[in-house]
């Protein structure tokens, strides 16, 4: 059910597109040129970026000609499972590969705490021994919104008042989840965007202070917003070059956003997607699925 | 992928360098090239459809710029195109001057930036003398309250936070507070909320209609991308704002959706805002904007440096001509020149009076004759050239034989030449004249004269 949820609400974006293709469907499936228009109008419009979105159209048109494609069916689908190829698999995920330390970082209003909070009641729902880490303690009342996603899944919140080192709360957290025997440690850092250095290289120490101290591995994860466009490639390239990440979270696809830029960074970067939020409920931050994810996409075939 | 624009673009300058004039291949490459930088700052698609094509017809109507190359003419082009689509710089706030408090209500998707900038949009009215108060009706994310509230406190601005659960509630209890406490702005800031979100679309609806904002403000993260087009559609269908603020700007985001918005709403971006800290709400700048999209910034310190030095050699020349006389060099350029403005007769129907004046011309001047006298300067020496003085009987045999033309058509030319620098001796002696009085003010003056005097015949010099 609430698969179906999340490619209703995508196809609902995709409709015009979705519409022409059919028509051509209907109308034998013969593909032409305003099929190919068509299918990198899809693509851009989906924030896979101009680039990307030529370069797949155009090496799918390649192997049309080559293997006989001539049904709009059979092009989607080749479509669907050409881009799904782009996206690497996750060696580990680290929310069910247990024991785990995983540090969200973002930029701001990506959706770290809220994510955090998700996972968190996840963790519990499931029985996992799991503690919250609060190291953004620049942002006013955002330990408090942490404290209260805390009370909600019944997992304490470990931090320290607003302007404390984010470094040493994570060591901090470290220290505290490894006497309690969690197996999941969930840090919530700043928001902060890319450009500013400063920010940046603070986060480096959070990341290398926690990768020390901690004795369970620790991930590096990048929460990214699904109605980011073409800067989530710079994005995602500074992040990973600060701190070397080791996959993405994409939030927010519940809307009419397609999170295109997810697929472009995953294949840029060769980092896996590990969550998408589809919605507002716990329930809601799911699996990847890389083959569901390029057929809404696409536009599923009907 | 990260490529800059501007190196892409000079990629397509160097293709169409030398080119005269635009053709209309021409400008579909560079089109191409405007496109992708568009899709690239995430402008909507289809906006960048509907743009590219409004700009293509009016490269291809509209009057180039001599001084620059036809690749920087386009970009020209699109750079005022946008920059006037874009809007004004007009940030005021529209507010109703007979009602207290006047509400500035702000609507958004979740982490767009709503509370931050309801923080410095307080900051900004405090600023400028009023007492805003901040109404918390975010009764959804937890803590948000807390957040506004800190915010509040740091920029000495009081919040209200009523119950917090019914947003309505908050609102219409912020208007009473901010009766009672003699506040003269309500800063409505509400949830983050989904475009399809029904029952949040409904609740923004429900706050907008208990507390009748003057201004309704969307706030757009600068980074969002193509889906922006659907989230305005949505917001100004249903609960209708009256300008944008475009949050996070700070980033290197290209920011794009500014245009989108533009286009699709026709609402104006009234501020950007650049930071975390509660001063660095900005006025809008449509043409920073504007070549930001293109990611341009140095395209066009390019093409202002093309101007520039267009200028000076224009400049250089007219001071050169008045010093030195009139060359046969010259009036080659010149004639050059009218060849690409599309010829004689086309001028002459621009020129009032022109037509007249050329009919008591000697043997009437037409483009063939252009023709002519570009052959017969071509044959003449470099020396001859700049110094036509020497040019005696012998010489003008062999102009003749060389150019193909006769004896009588050189000594023509000769004579034409002369007459044209003897104005400009005329001239130079006015120069010097109004020199002695005035000095180096008057002589610039008289340079502006000669410039003008170009500019007046269709951007040439036309000597005749």
């Amino acid at each position: 059910m609430r698969k179906m949820g999340f490619f209703d609400s995508l196809k609902q974006g995709l409709k015009r597109s979705r519409e022409a293709i059919n028509e051509i469907f209907y109308m034998g499936g013969e593909v032409d040129e305003s099929f190919w228009e068509d299918l990198e109008d899809t693509l851009v419009m989906g924030d896979m970026g101009a680039g990307v979105a030529m370069r797949v159209t155009d090496d799918l048109r390649e192997r049309a000609a080559r293997e006989n494609l001539t049904r709009a069916e059979q092009l989607r689908d080749a479509l669907i499972h050409r881009l799904a190829a782009e996206f690497p698999a996750a060696s580990r995920d680290p929310f069910t590969d247990l024991p785990s330390c995983v540090l969200f970082v973002g930029i701001n209003g990506a959706g770290k705490t809220t994510t955090v909070g998700k996972l968190a009641g996840r963790a519990k729902d499931s029985g996992v021994p799991c503690v919250i880490g609060g190291a953004d303690t620049f942002r006013a009342a955002a330990i408090e919104q942490l404290e209260v996603w805390g009370q909600r899944a019944g997992i304490d919140v470990i931090t320290r008042e607003r302007g404390a080192d984010p470094a040493s709360v994570c060591y901090d957290v470290v220290e505290e989840a490894e006497k309690r025997g969690a197996q999941l440690v969930l840090i919530d850092t700043a928001g902060r965007l890319h450009t500013s250095s400063d920010l940046m290289r603070e986060l480096a120490k959070v990341v290398n202070v926690t990768r020390k101290r901690s004795s369970i591995p620790v991930s590096v994860v990048l929460v990214i917003d699904a109605t980011t466009g073409q800067n989530g490639l710079n994005q995602a390239k500074e992040f990973n070059d600060a701190l070397e990440l080791d996959g993405l979270i994409v939030t927010k696809l519940d809307g009419t956003a397609k999170g295109g830029i997810a697929l472009a960074i995953s294949s840029q970067l060769g980092l896996p997607i590990y969550r998408i939020g589809v919605g507002e409920k716990i329930d809601d931050l799911q699996t990847f699925d890389a083959l569901d994810f390029c057929r809404a996409l696409v536009g599923e075939g009907m | 992928m990260f490529n800059s624009l501007s190196d892409r673009l000079q990629d397509t300058f160097d293709k169409l360098r030398g080119k005269g004039r635009l053709t209309e291949d021409d400008i579909n490459v560079a089109m191409r090239e405007i496109r992708m930088a568009l899709l690239e700052a995430d402008v909507n698609f289809r906006v960048v459809k509907n743009f590219v094509a409004r700009c293509k017809e009016k490269c291809l109507e509209s009057d180039v710029l001599d001084s620059l190359t036809p690749a920087q003419n386009v970009v020209r082009i699109v750079l005022d195109e946008l920059t006037v689509l874009l809007g004004s710089t007009d940030s005021k706030l529209t507010l109703a001057q007979n009602r207290t408090p006047n509400v500035i209500m702000l609507v958004g998707l979740q982490g767009s930036g709503k509370t931050t900038a309801a923080a410095k949009l307080a900051y900004l009215l405090k600023s400028q003398g009023h007492s805003p108060l901040l109404a918390a009706c975010d009764t959804h994310r937890p803590a948000a309250a807390d957040q506004l509230a800190t915010l509040g406190s740091e920029i000495g601005v009081s919040v209200y936070r009523g119950d917090g659960r019914d947003a309505v509630a908050v609102a219409t209890g912020s208007i009473r507070e901010a009766v009672d406490h003699m506040n003269d702005i309500v800063i409505v800031d509400t949830a983050g909320r989904l475009q399809i979100d029904e029952e949040m679309m409904e609740e923004a609806v429900a706050i907008k209609r208990a507390v009748r904002p003057d201004q309704i403000l969307m706030v757009v993260d600068a980074m969002t991308g193509q889906d922006i087009v659907n989230v305005v559609t949505e917001f100004a269908n249903r609960v209708d704002f009256d300008g944008v603020i475009m949050s996070k700007l700070d980033g290197d985001a290209r920011g794009g959706g500014a245009l989108s918005v533009r286009e699709v709403t026709g609402k104006p971006i009234k501020f950007v805002s650049m930071g975390e800290k509660p001063d660095s709400l900005e006025v809008f700048h449509p043409d920073r904007m504007a070549k930001r999209i293109l990611g341009m910034g140095d395209v066009v310190g390019i093409i202002e440096q093309a101007q520039k030095v267009a200028d000076e050699q224009q400049m250089e020349d007219a001071e050169r001509m008045l010093r030195e006389g009139f060359t046969m060099d010259d009036l080659l350029k010149q004639m050059q020149q009218i060849r690409k403005m599309g010829g004689l007769q086309k001028i002459m129907g621009m020129i009032p009076g022109m037509e007249r004046a050329m009919s008591q011309m000697p043997a009437g001047m037409d483009d063939s004759q252009m023709t002519r006298i570009e052959a017969i300067i071509h044959s003449m020496t470099k020396e001859e050239r700049a110094r036509p003085k020497i040019i005696n009987g012998q010489r003008r045999k062999r102009i003749a034989v060389g150019s193909g033309r006769s004896v009588q058509e050189v000594n023509q030319l000769i004579k034409q030449w002369d007459e044209m620098n003897k104005m400009m001796g005329k001239m130079r002696g006015m120069a010097q004249q109004m020199g002695g009085k005035g000095g180096k003010k008057s002589r610039r003056a008289m340079q502006q004269m000669m410039r003008n005097m170009g500019g007046g015949m269709g951007g040439g010099r036309f000597p005749f």
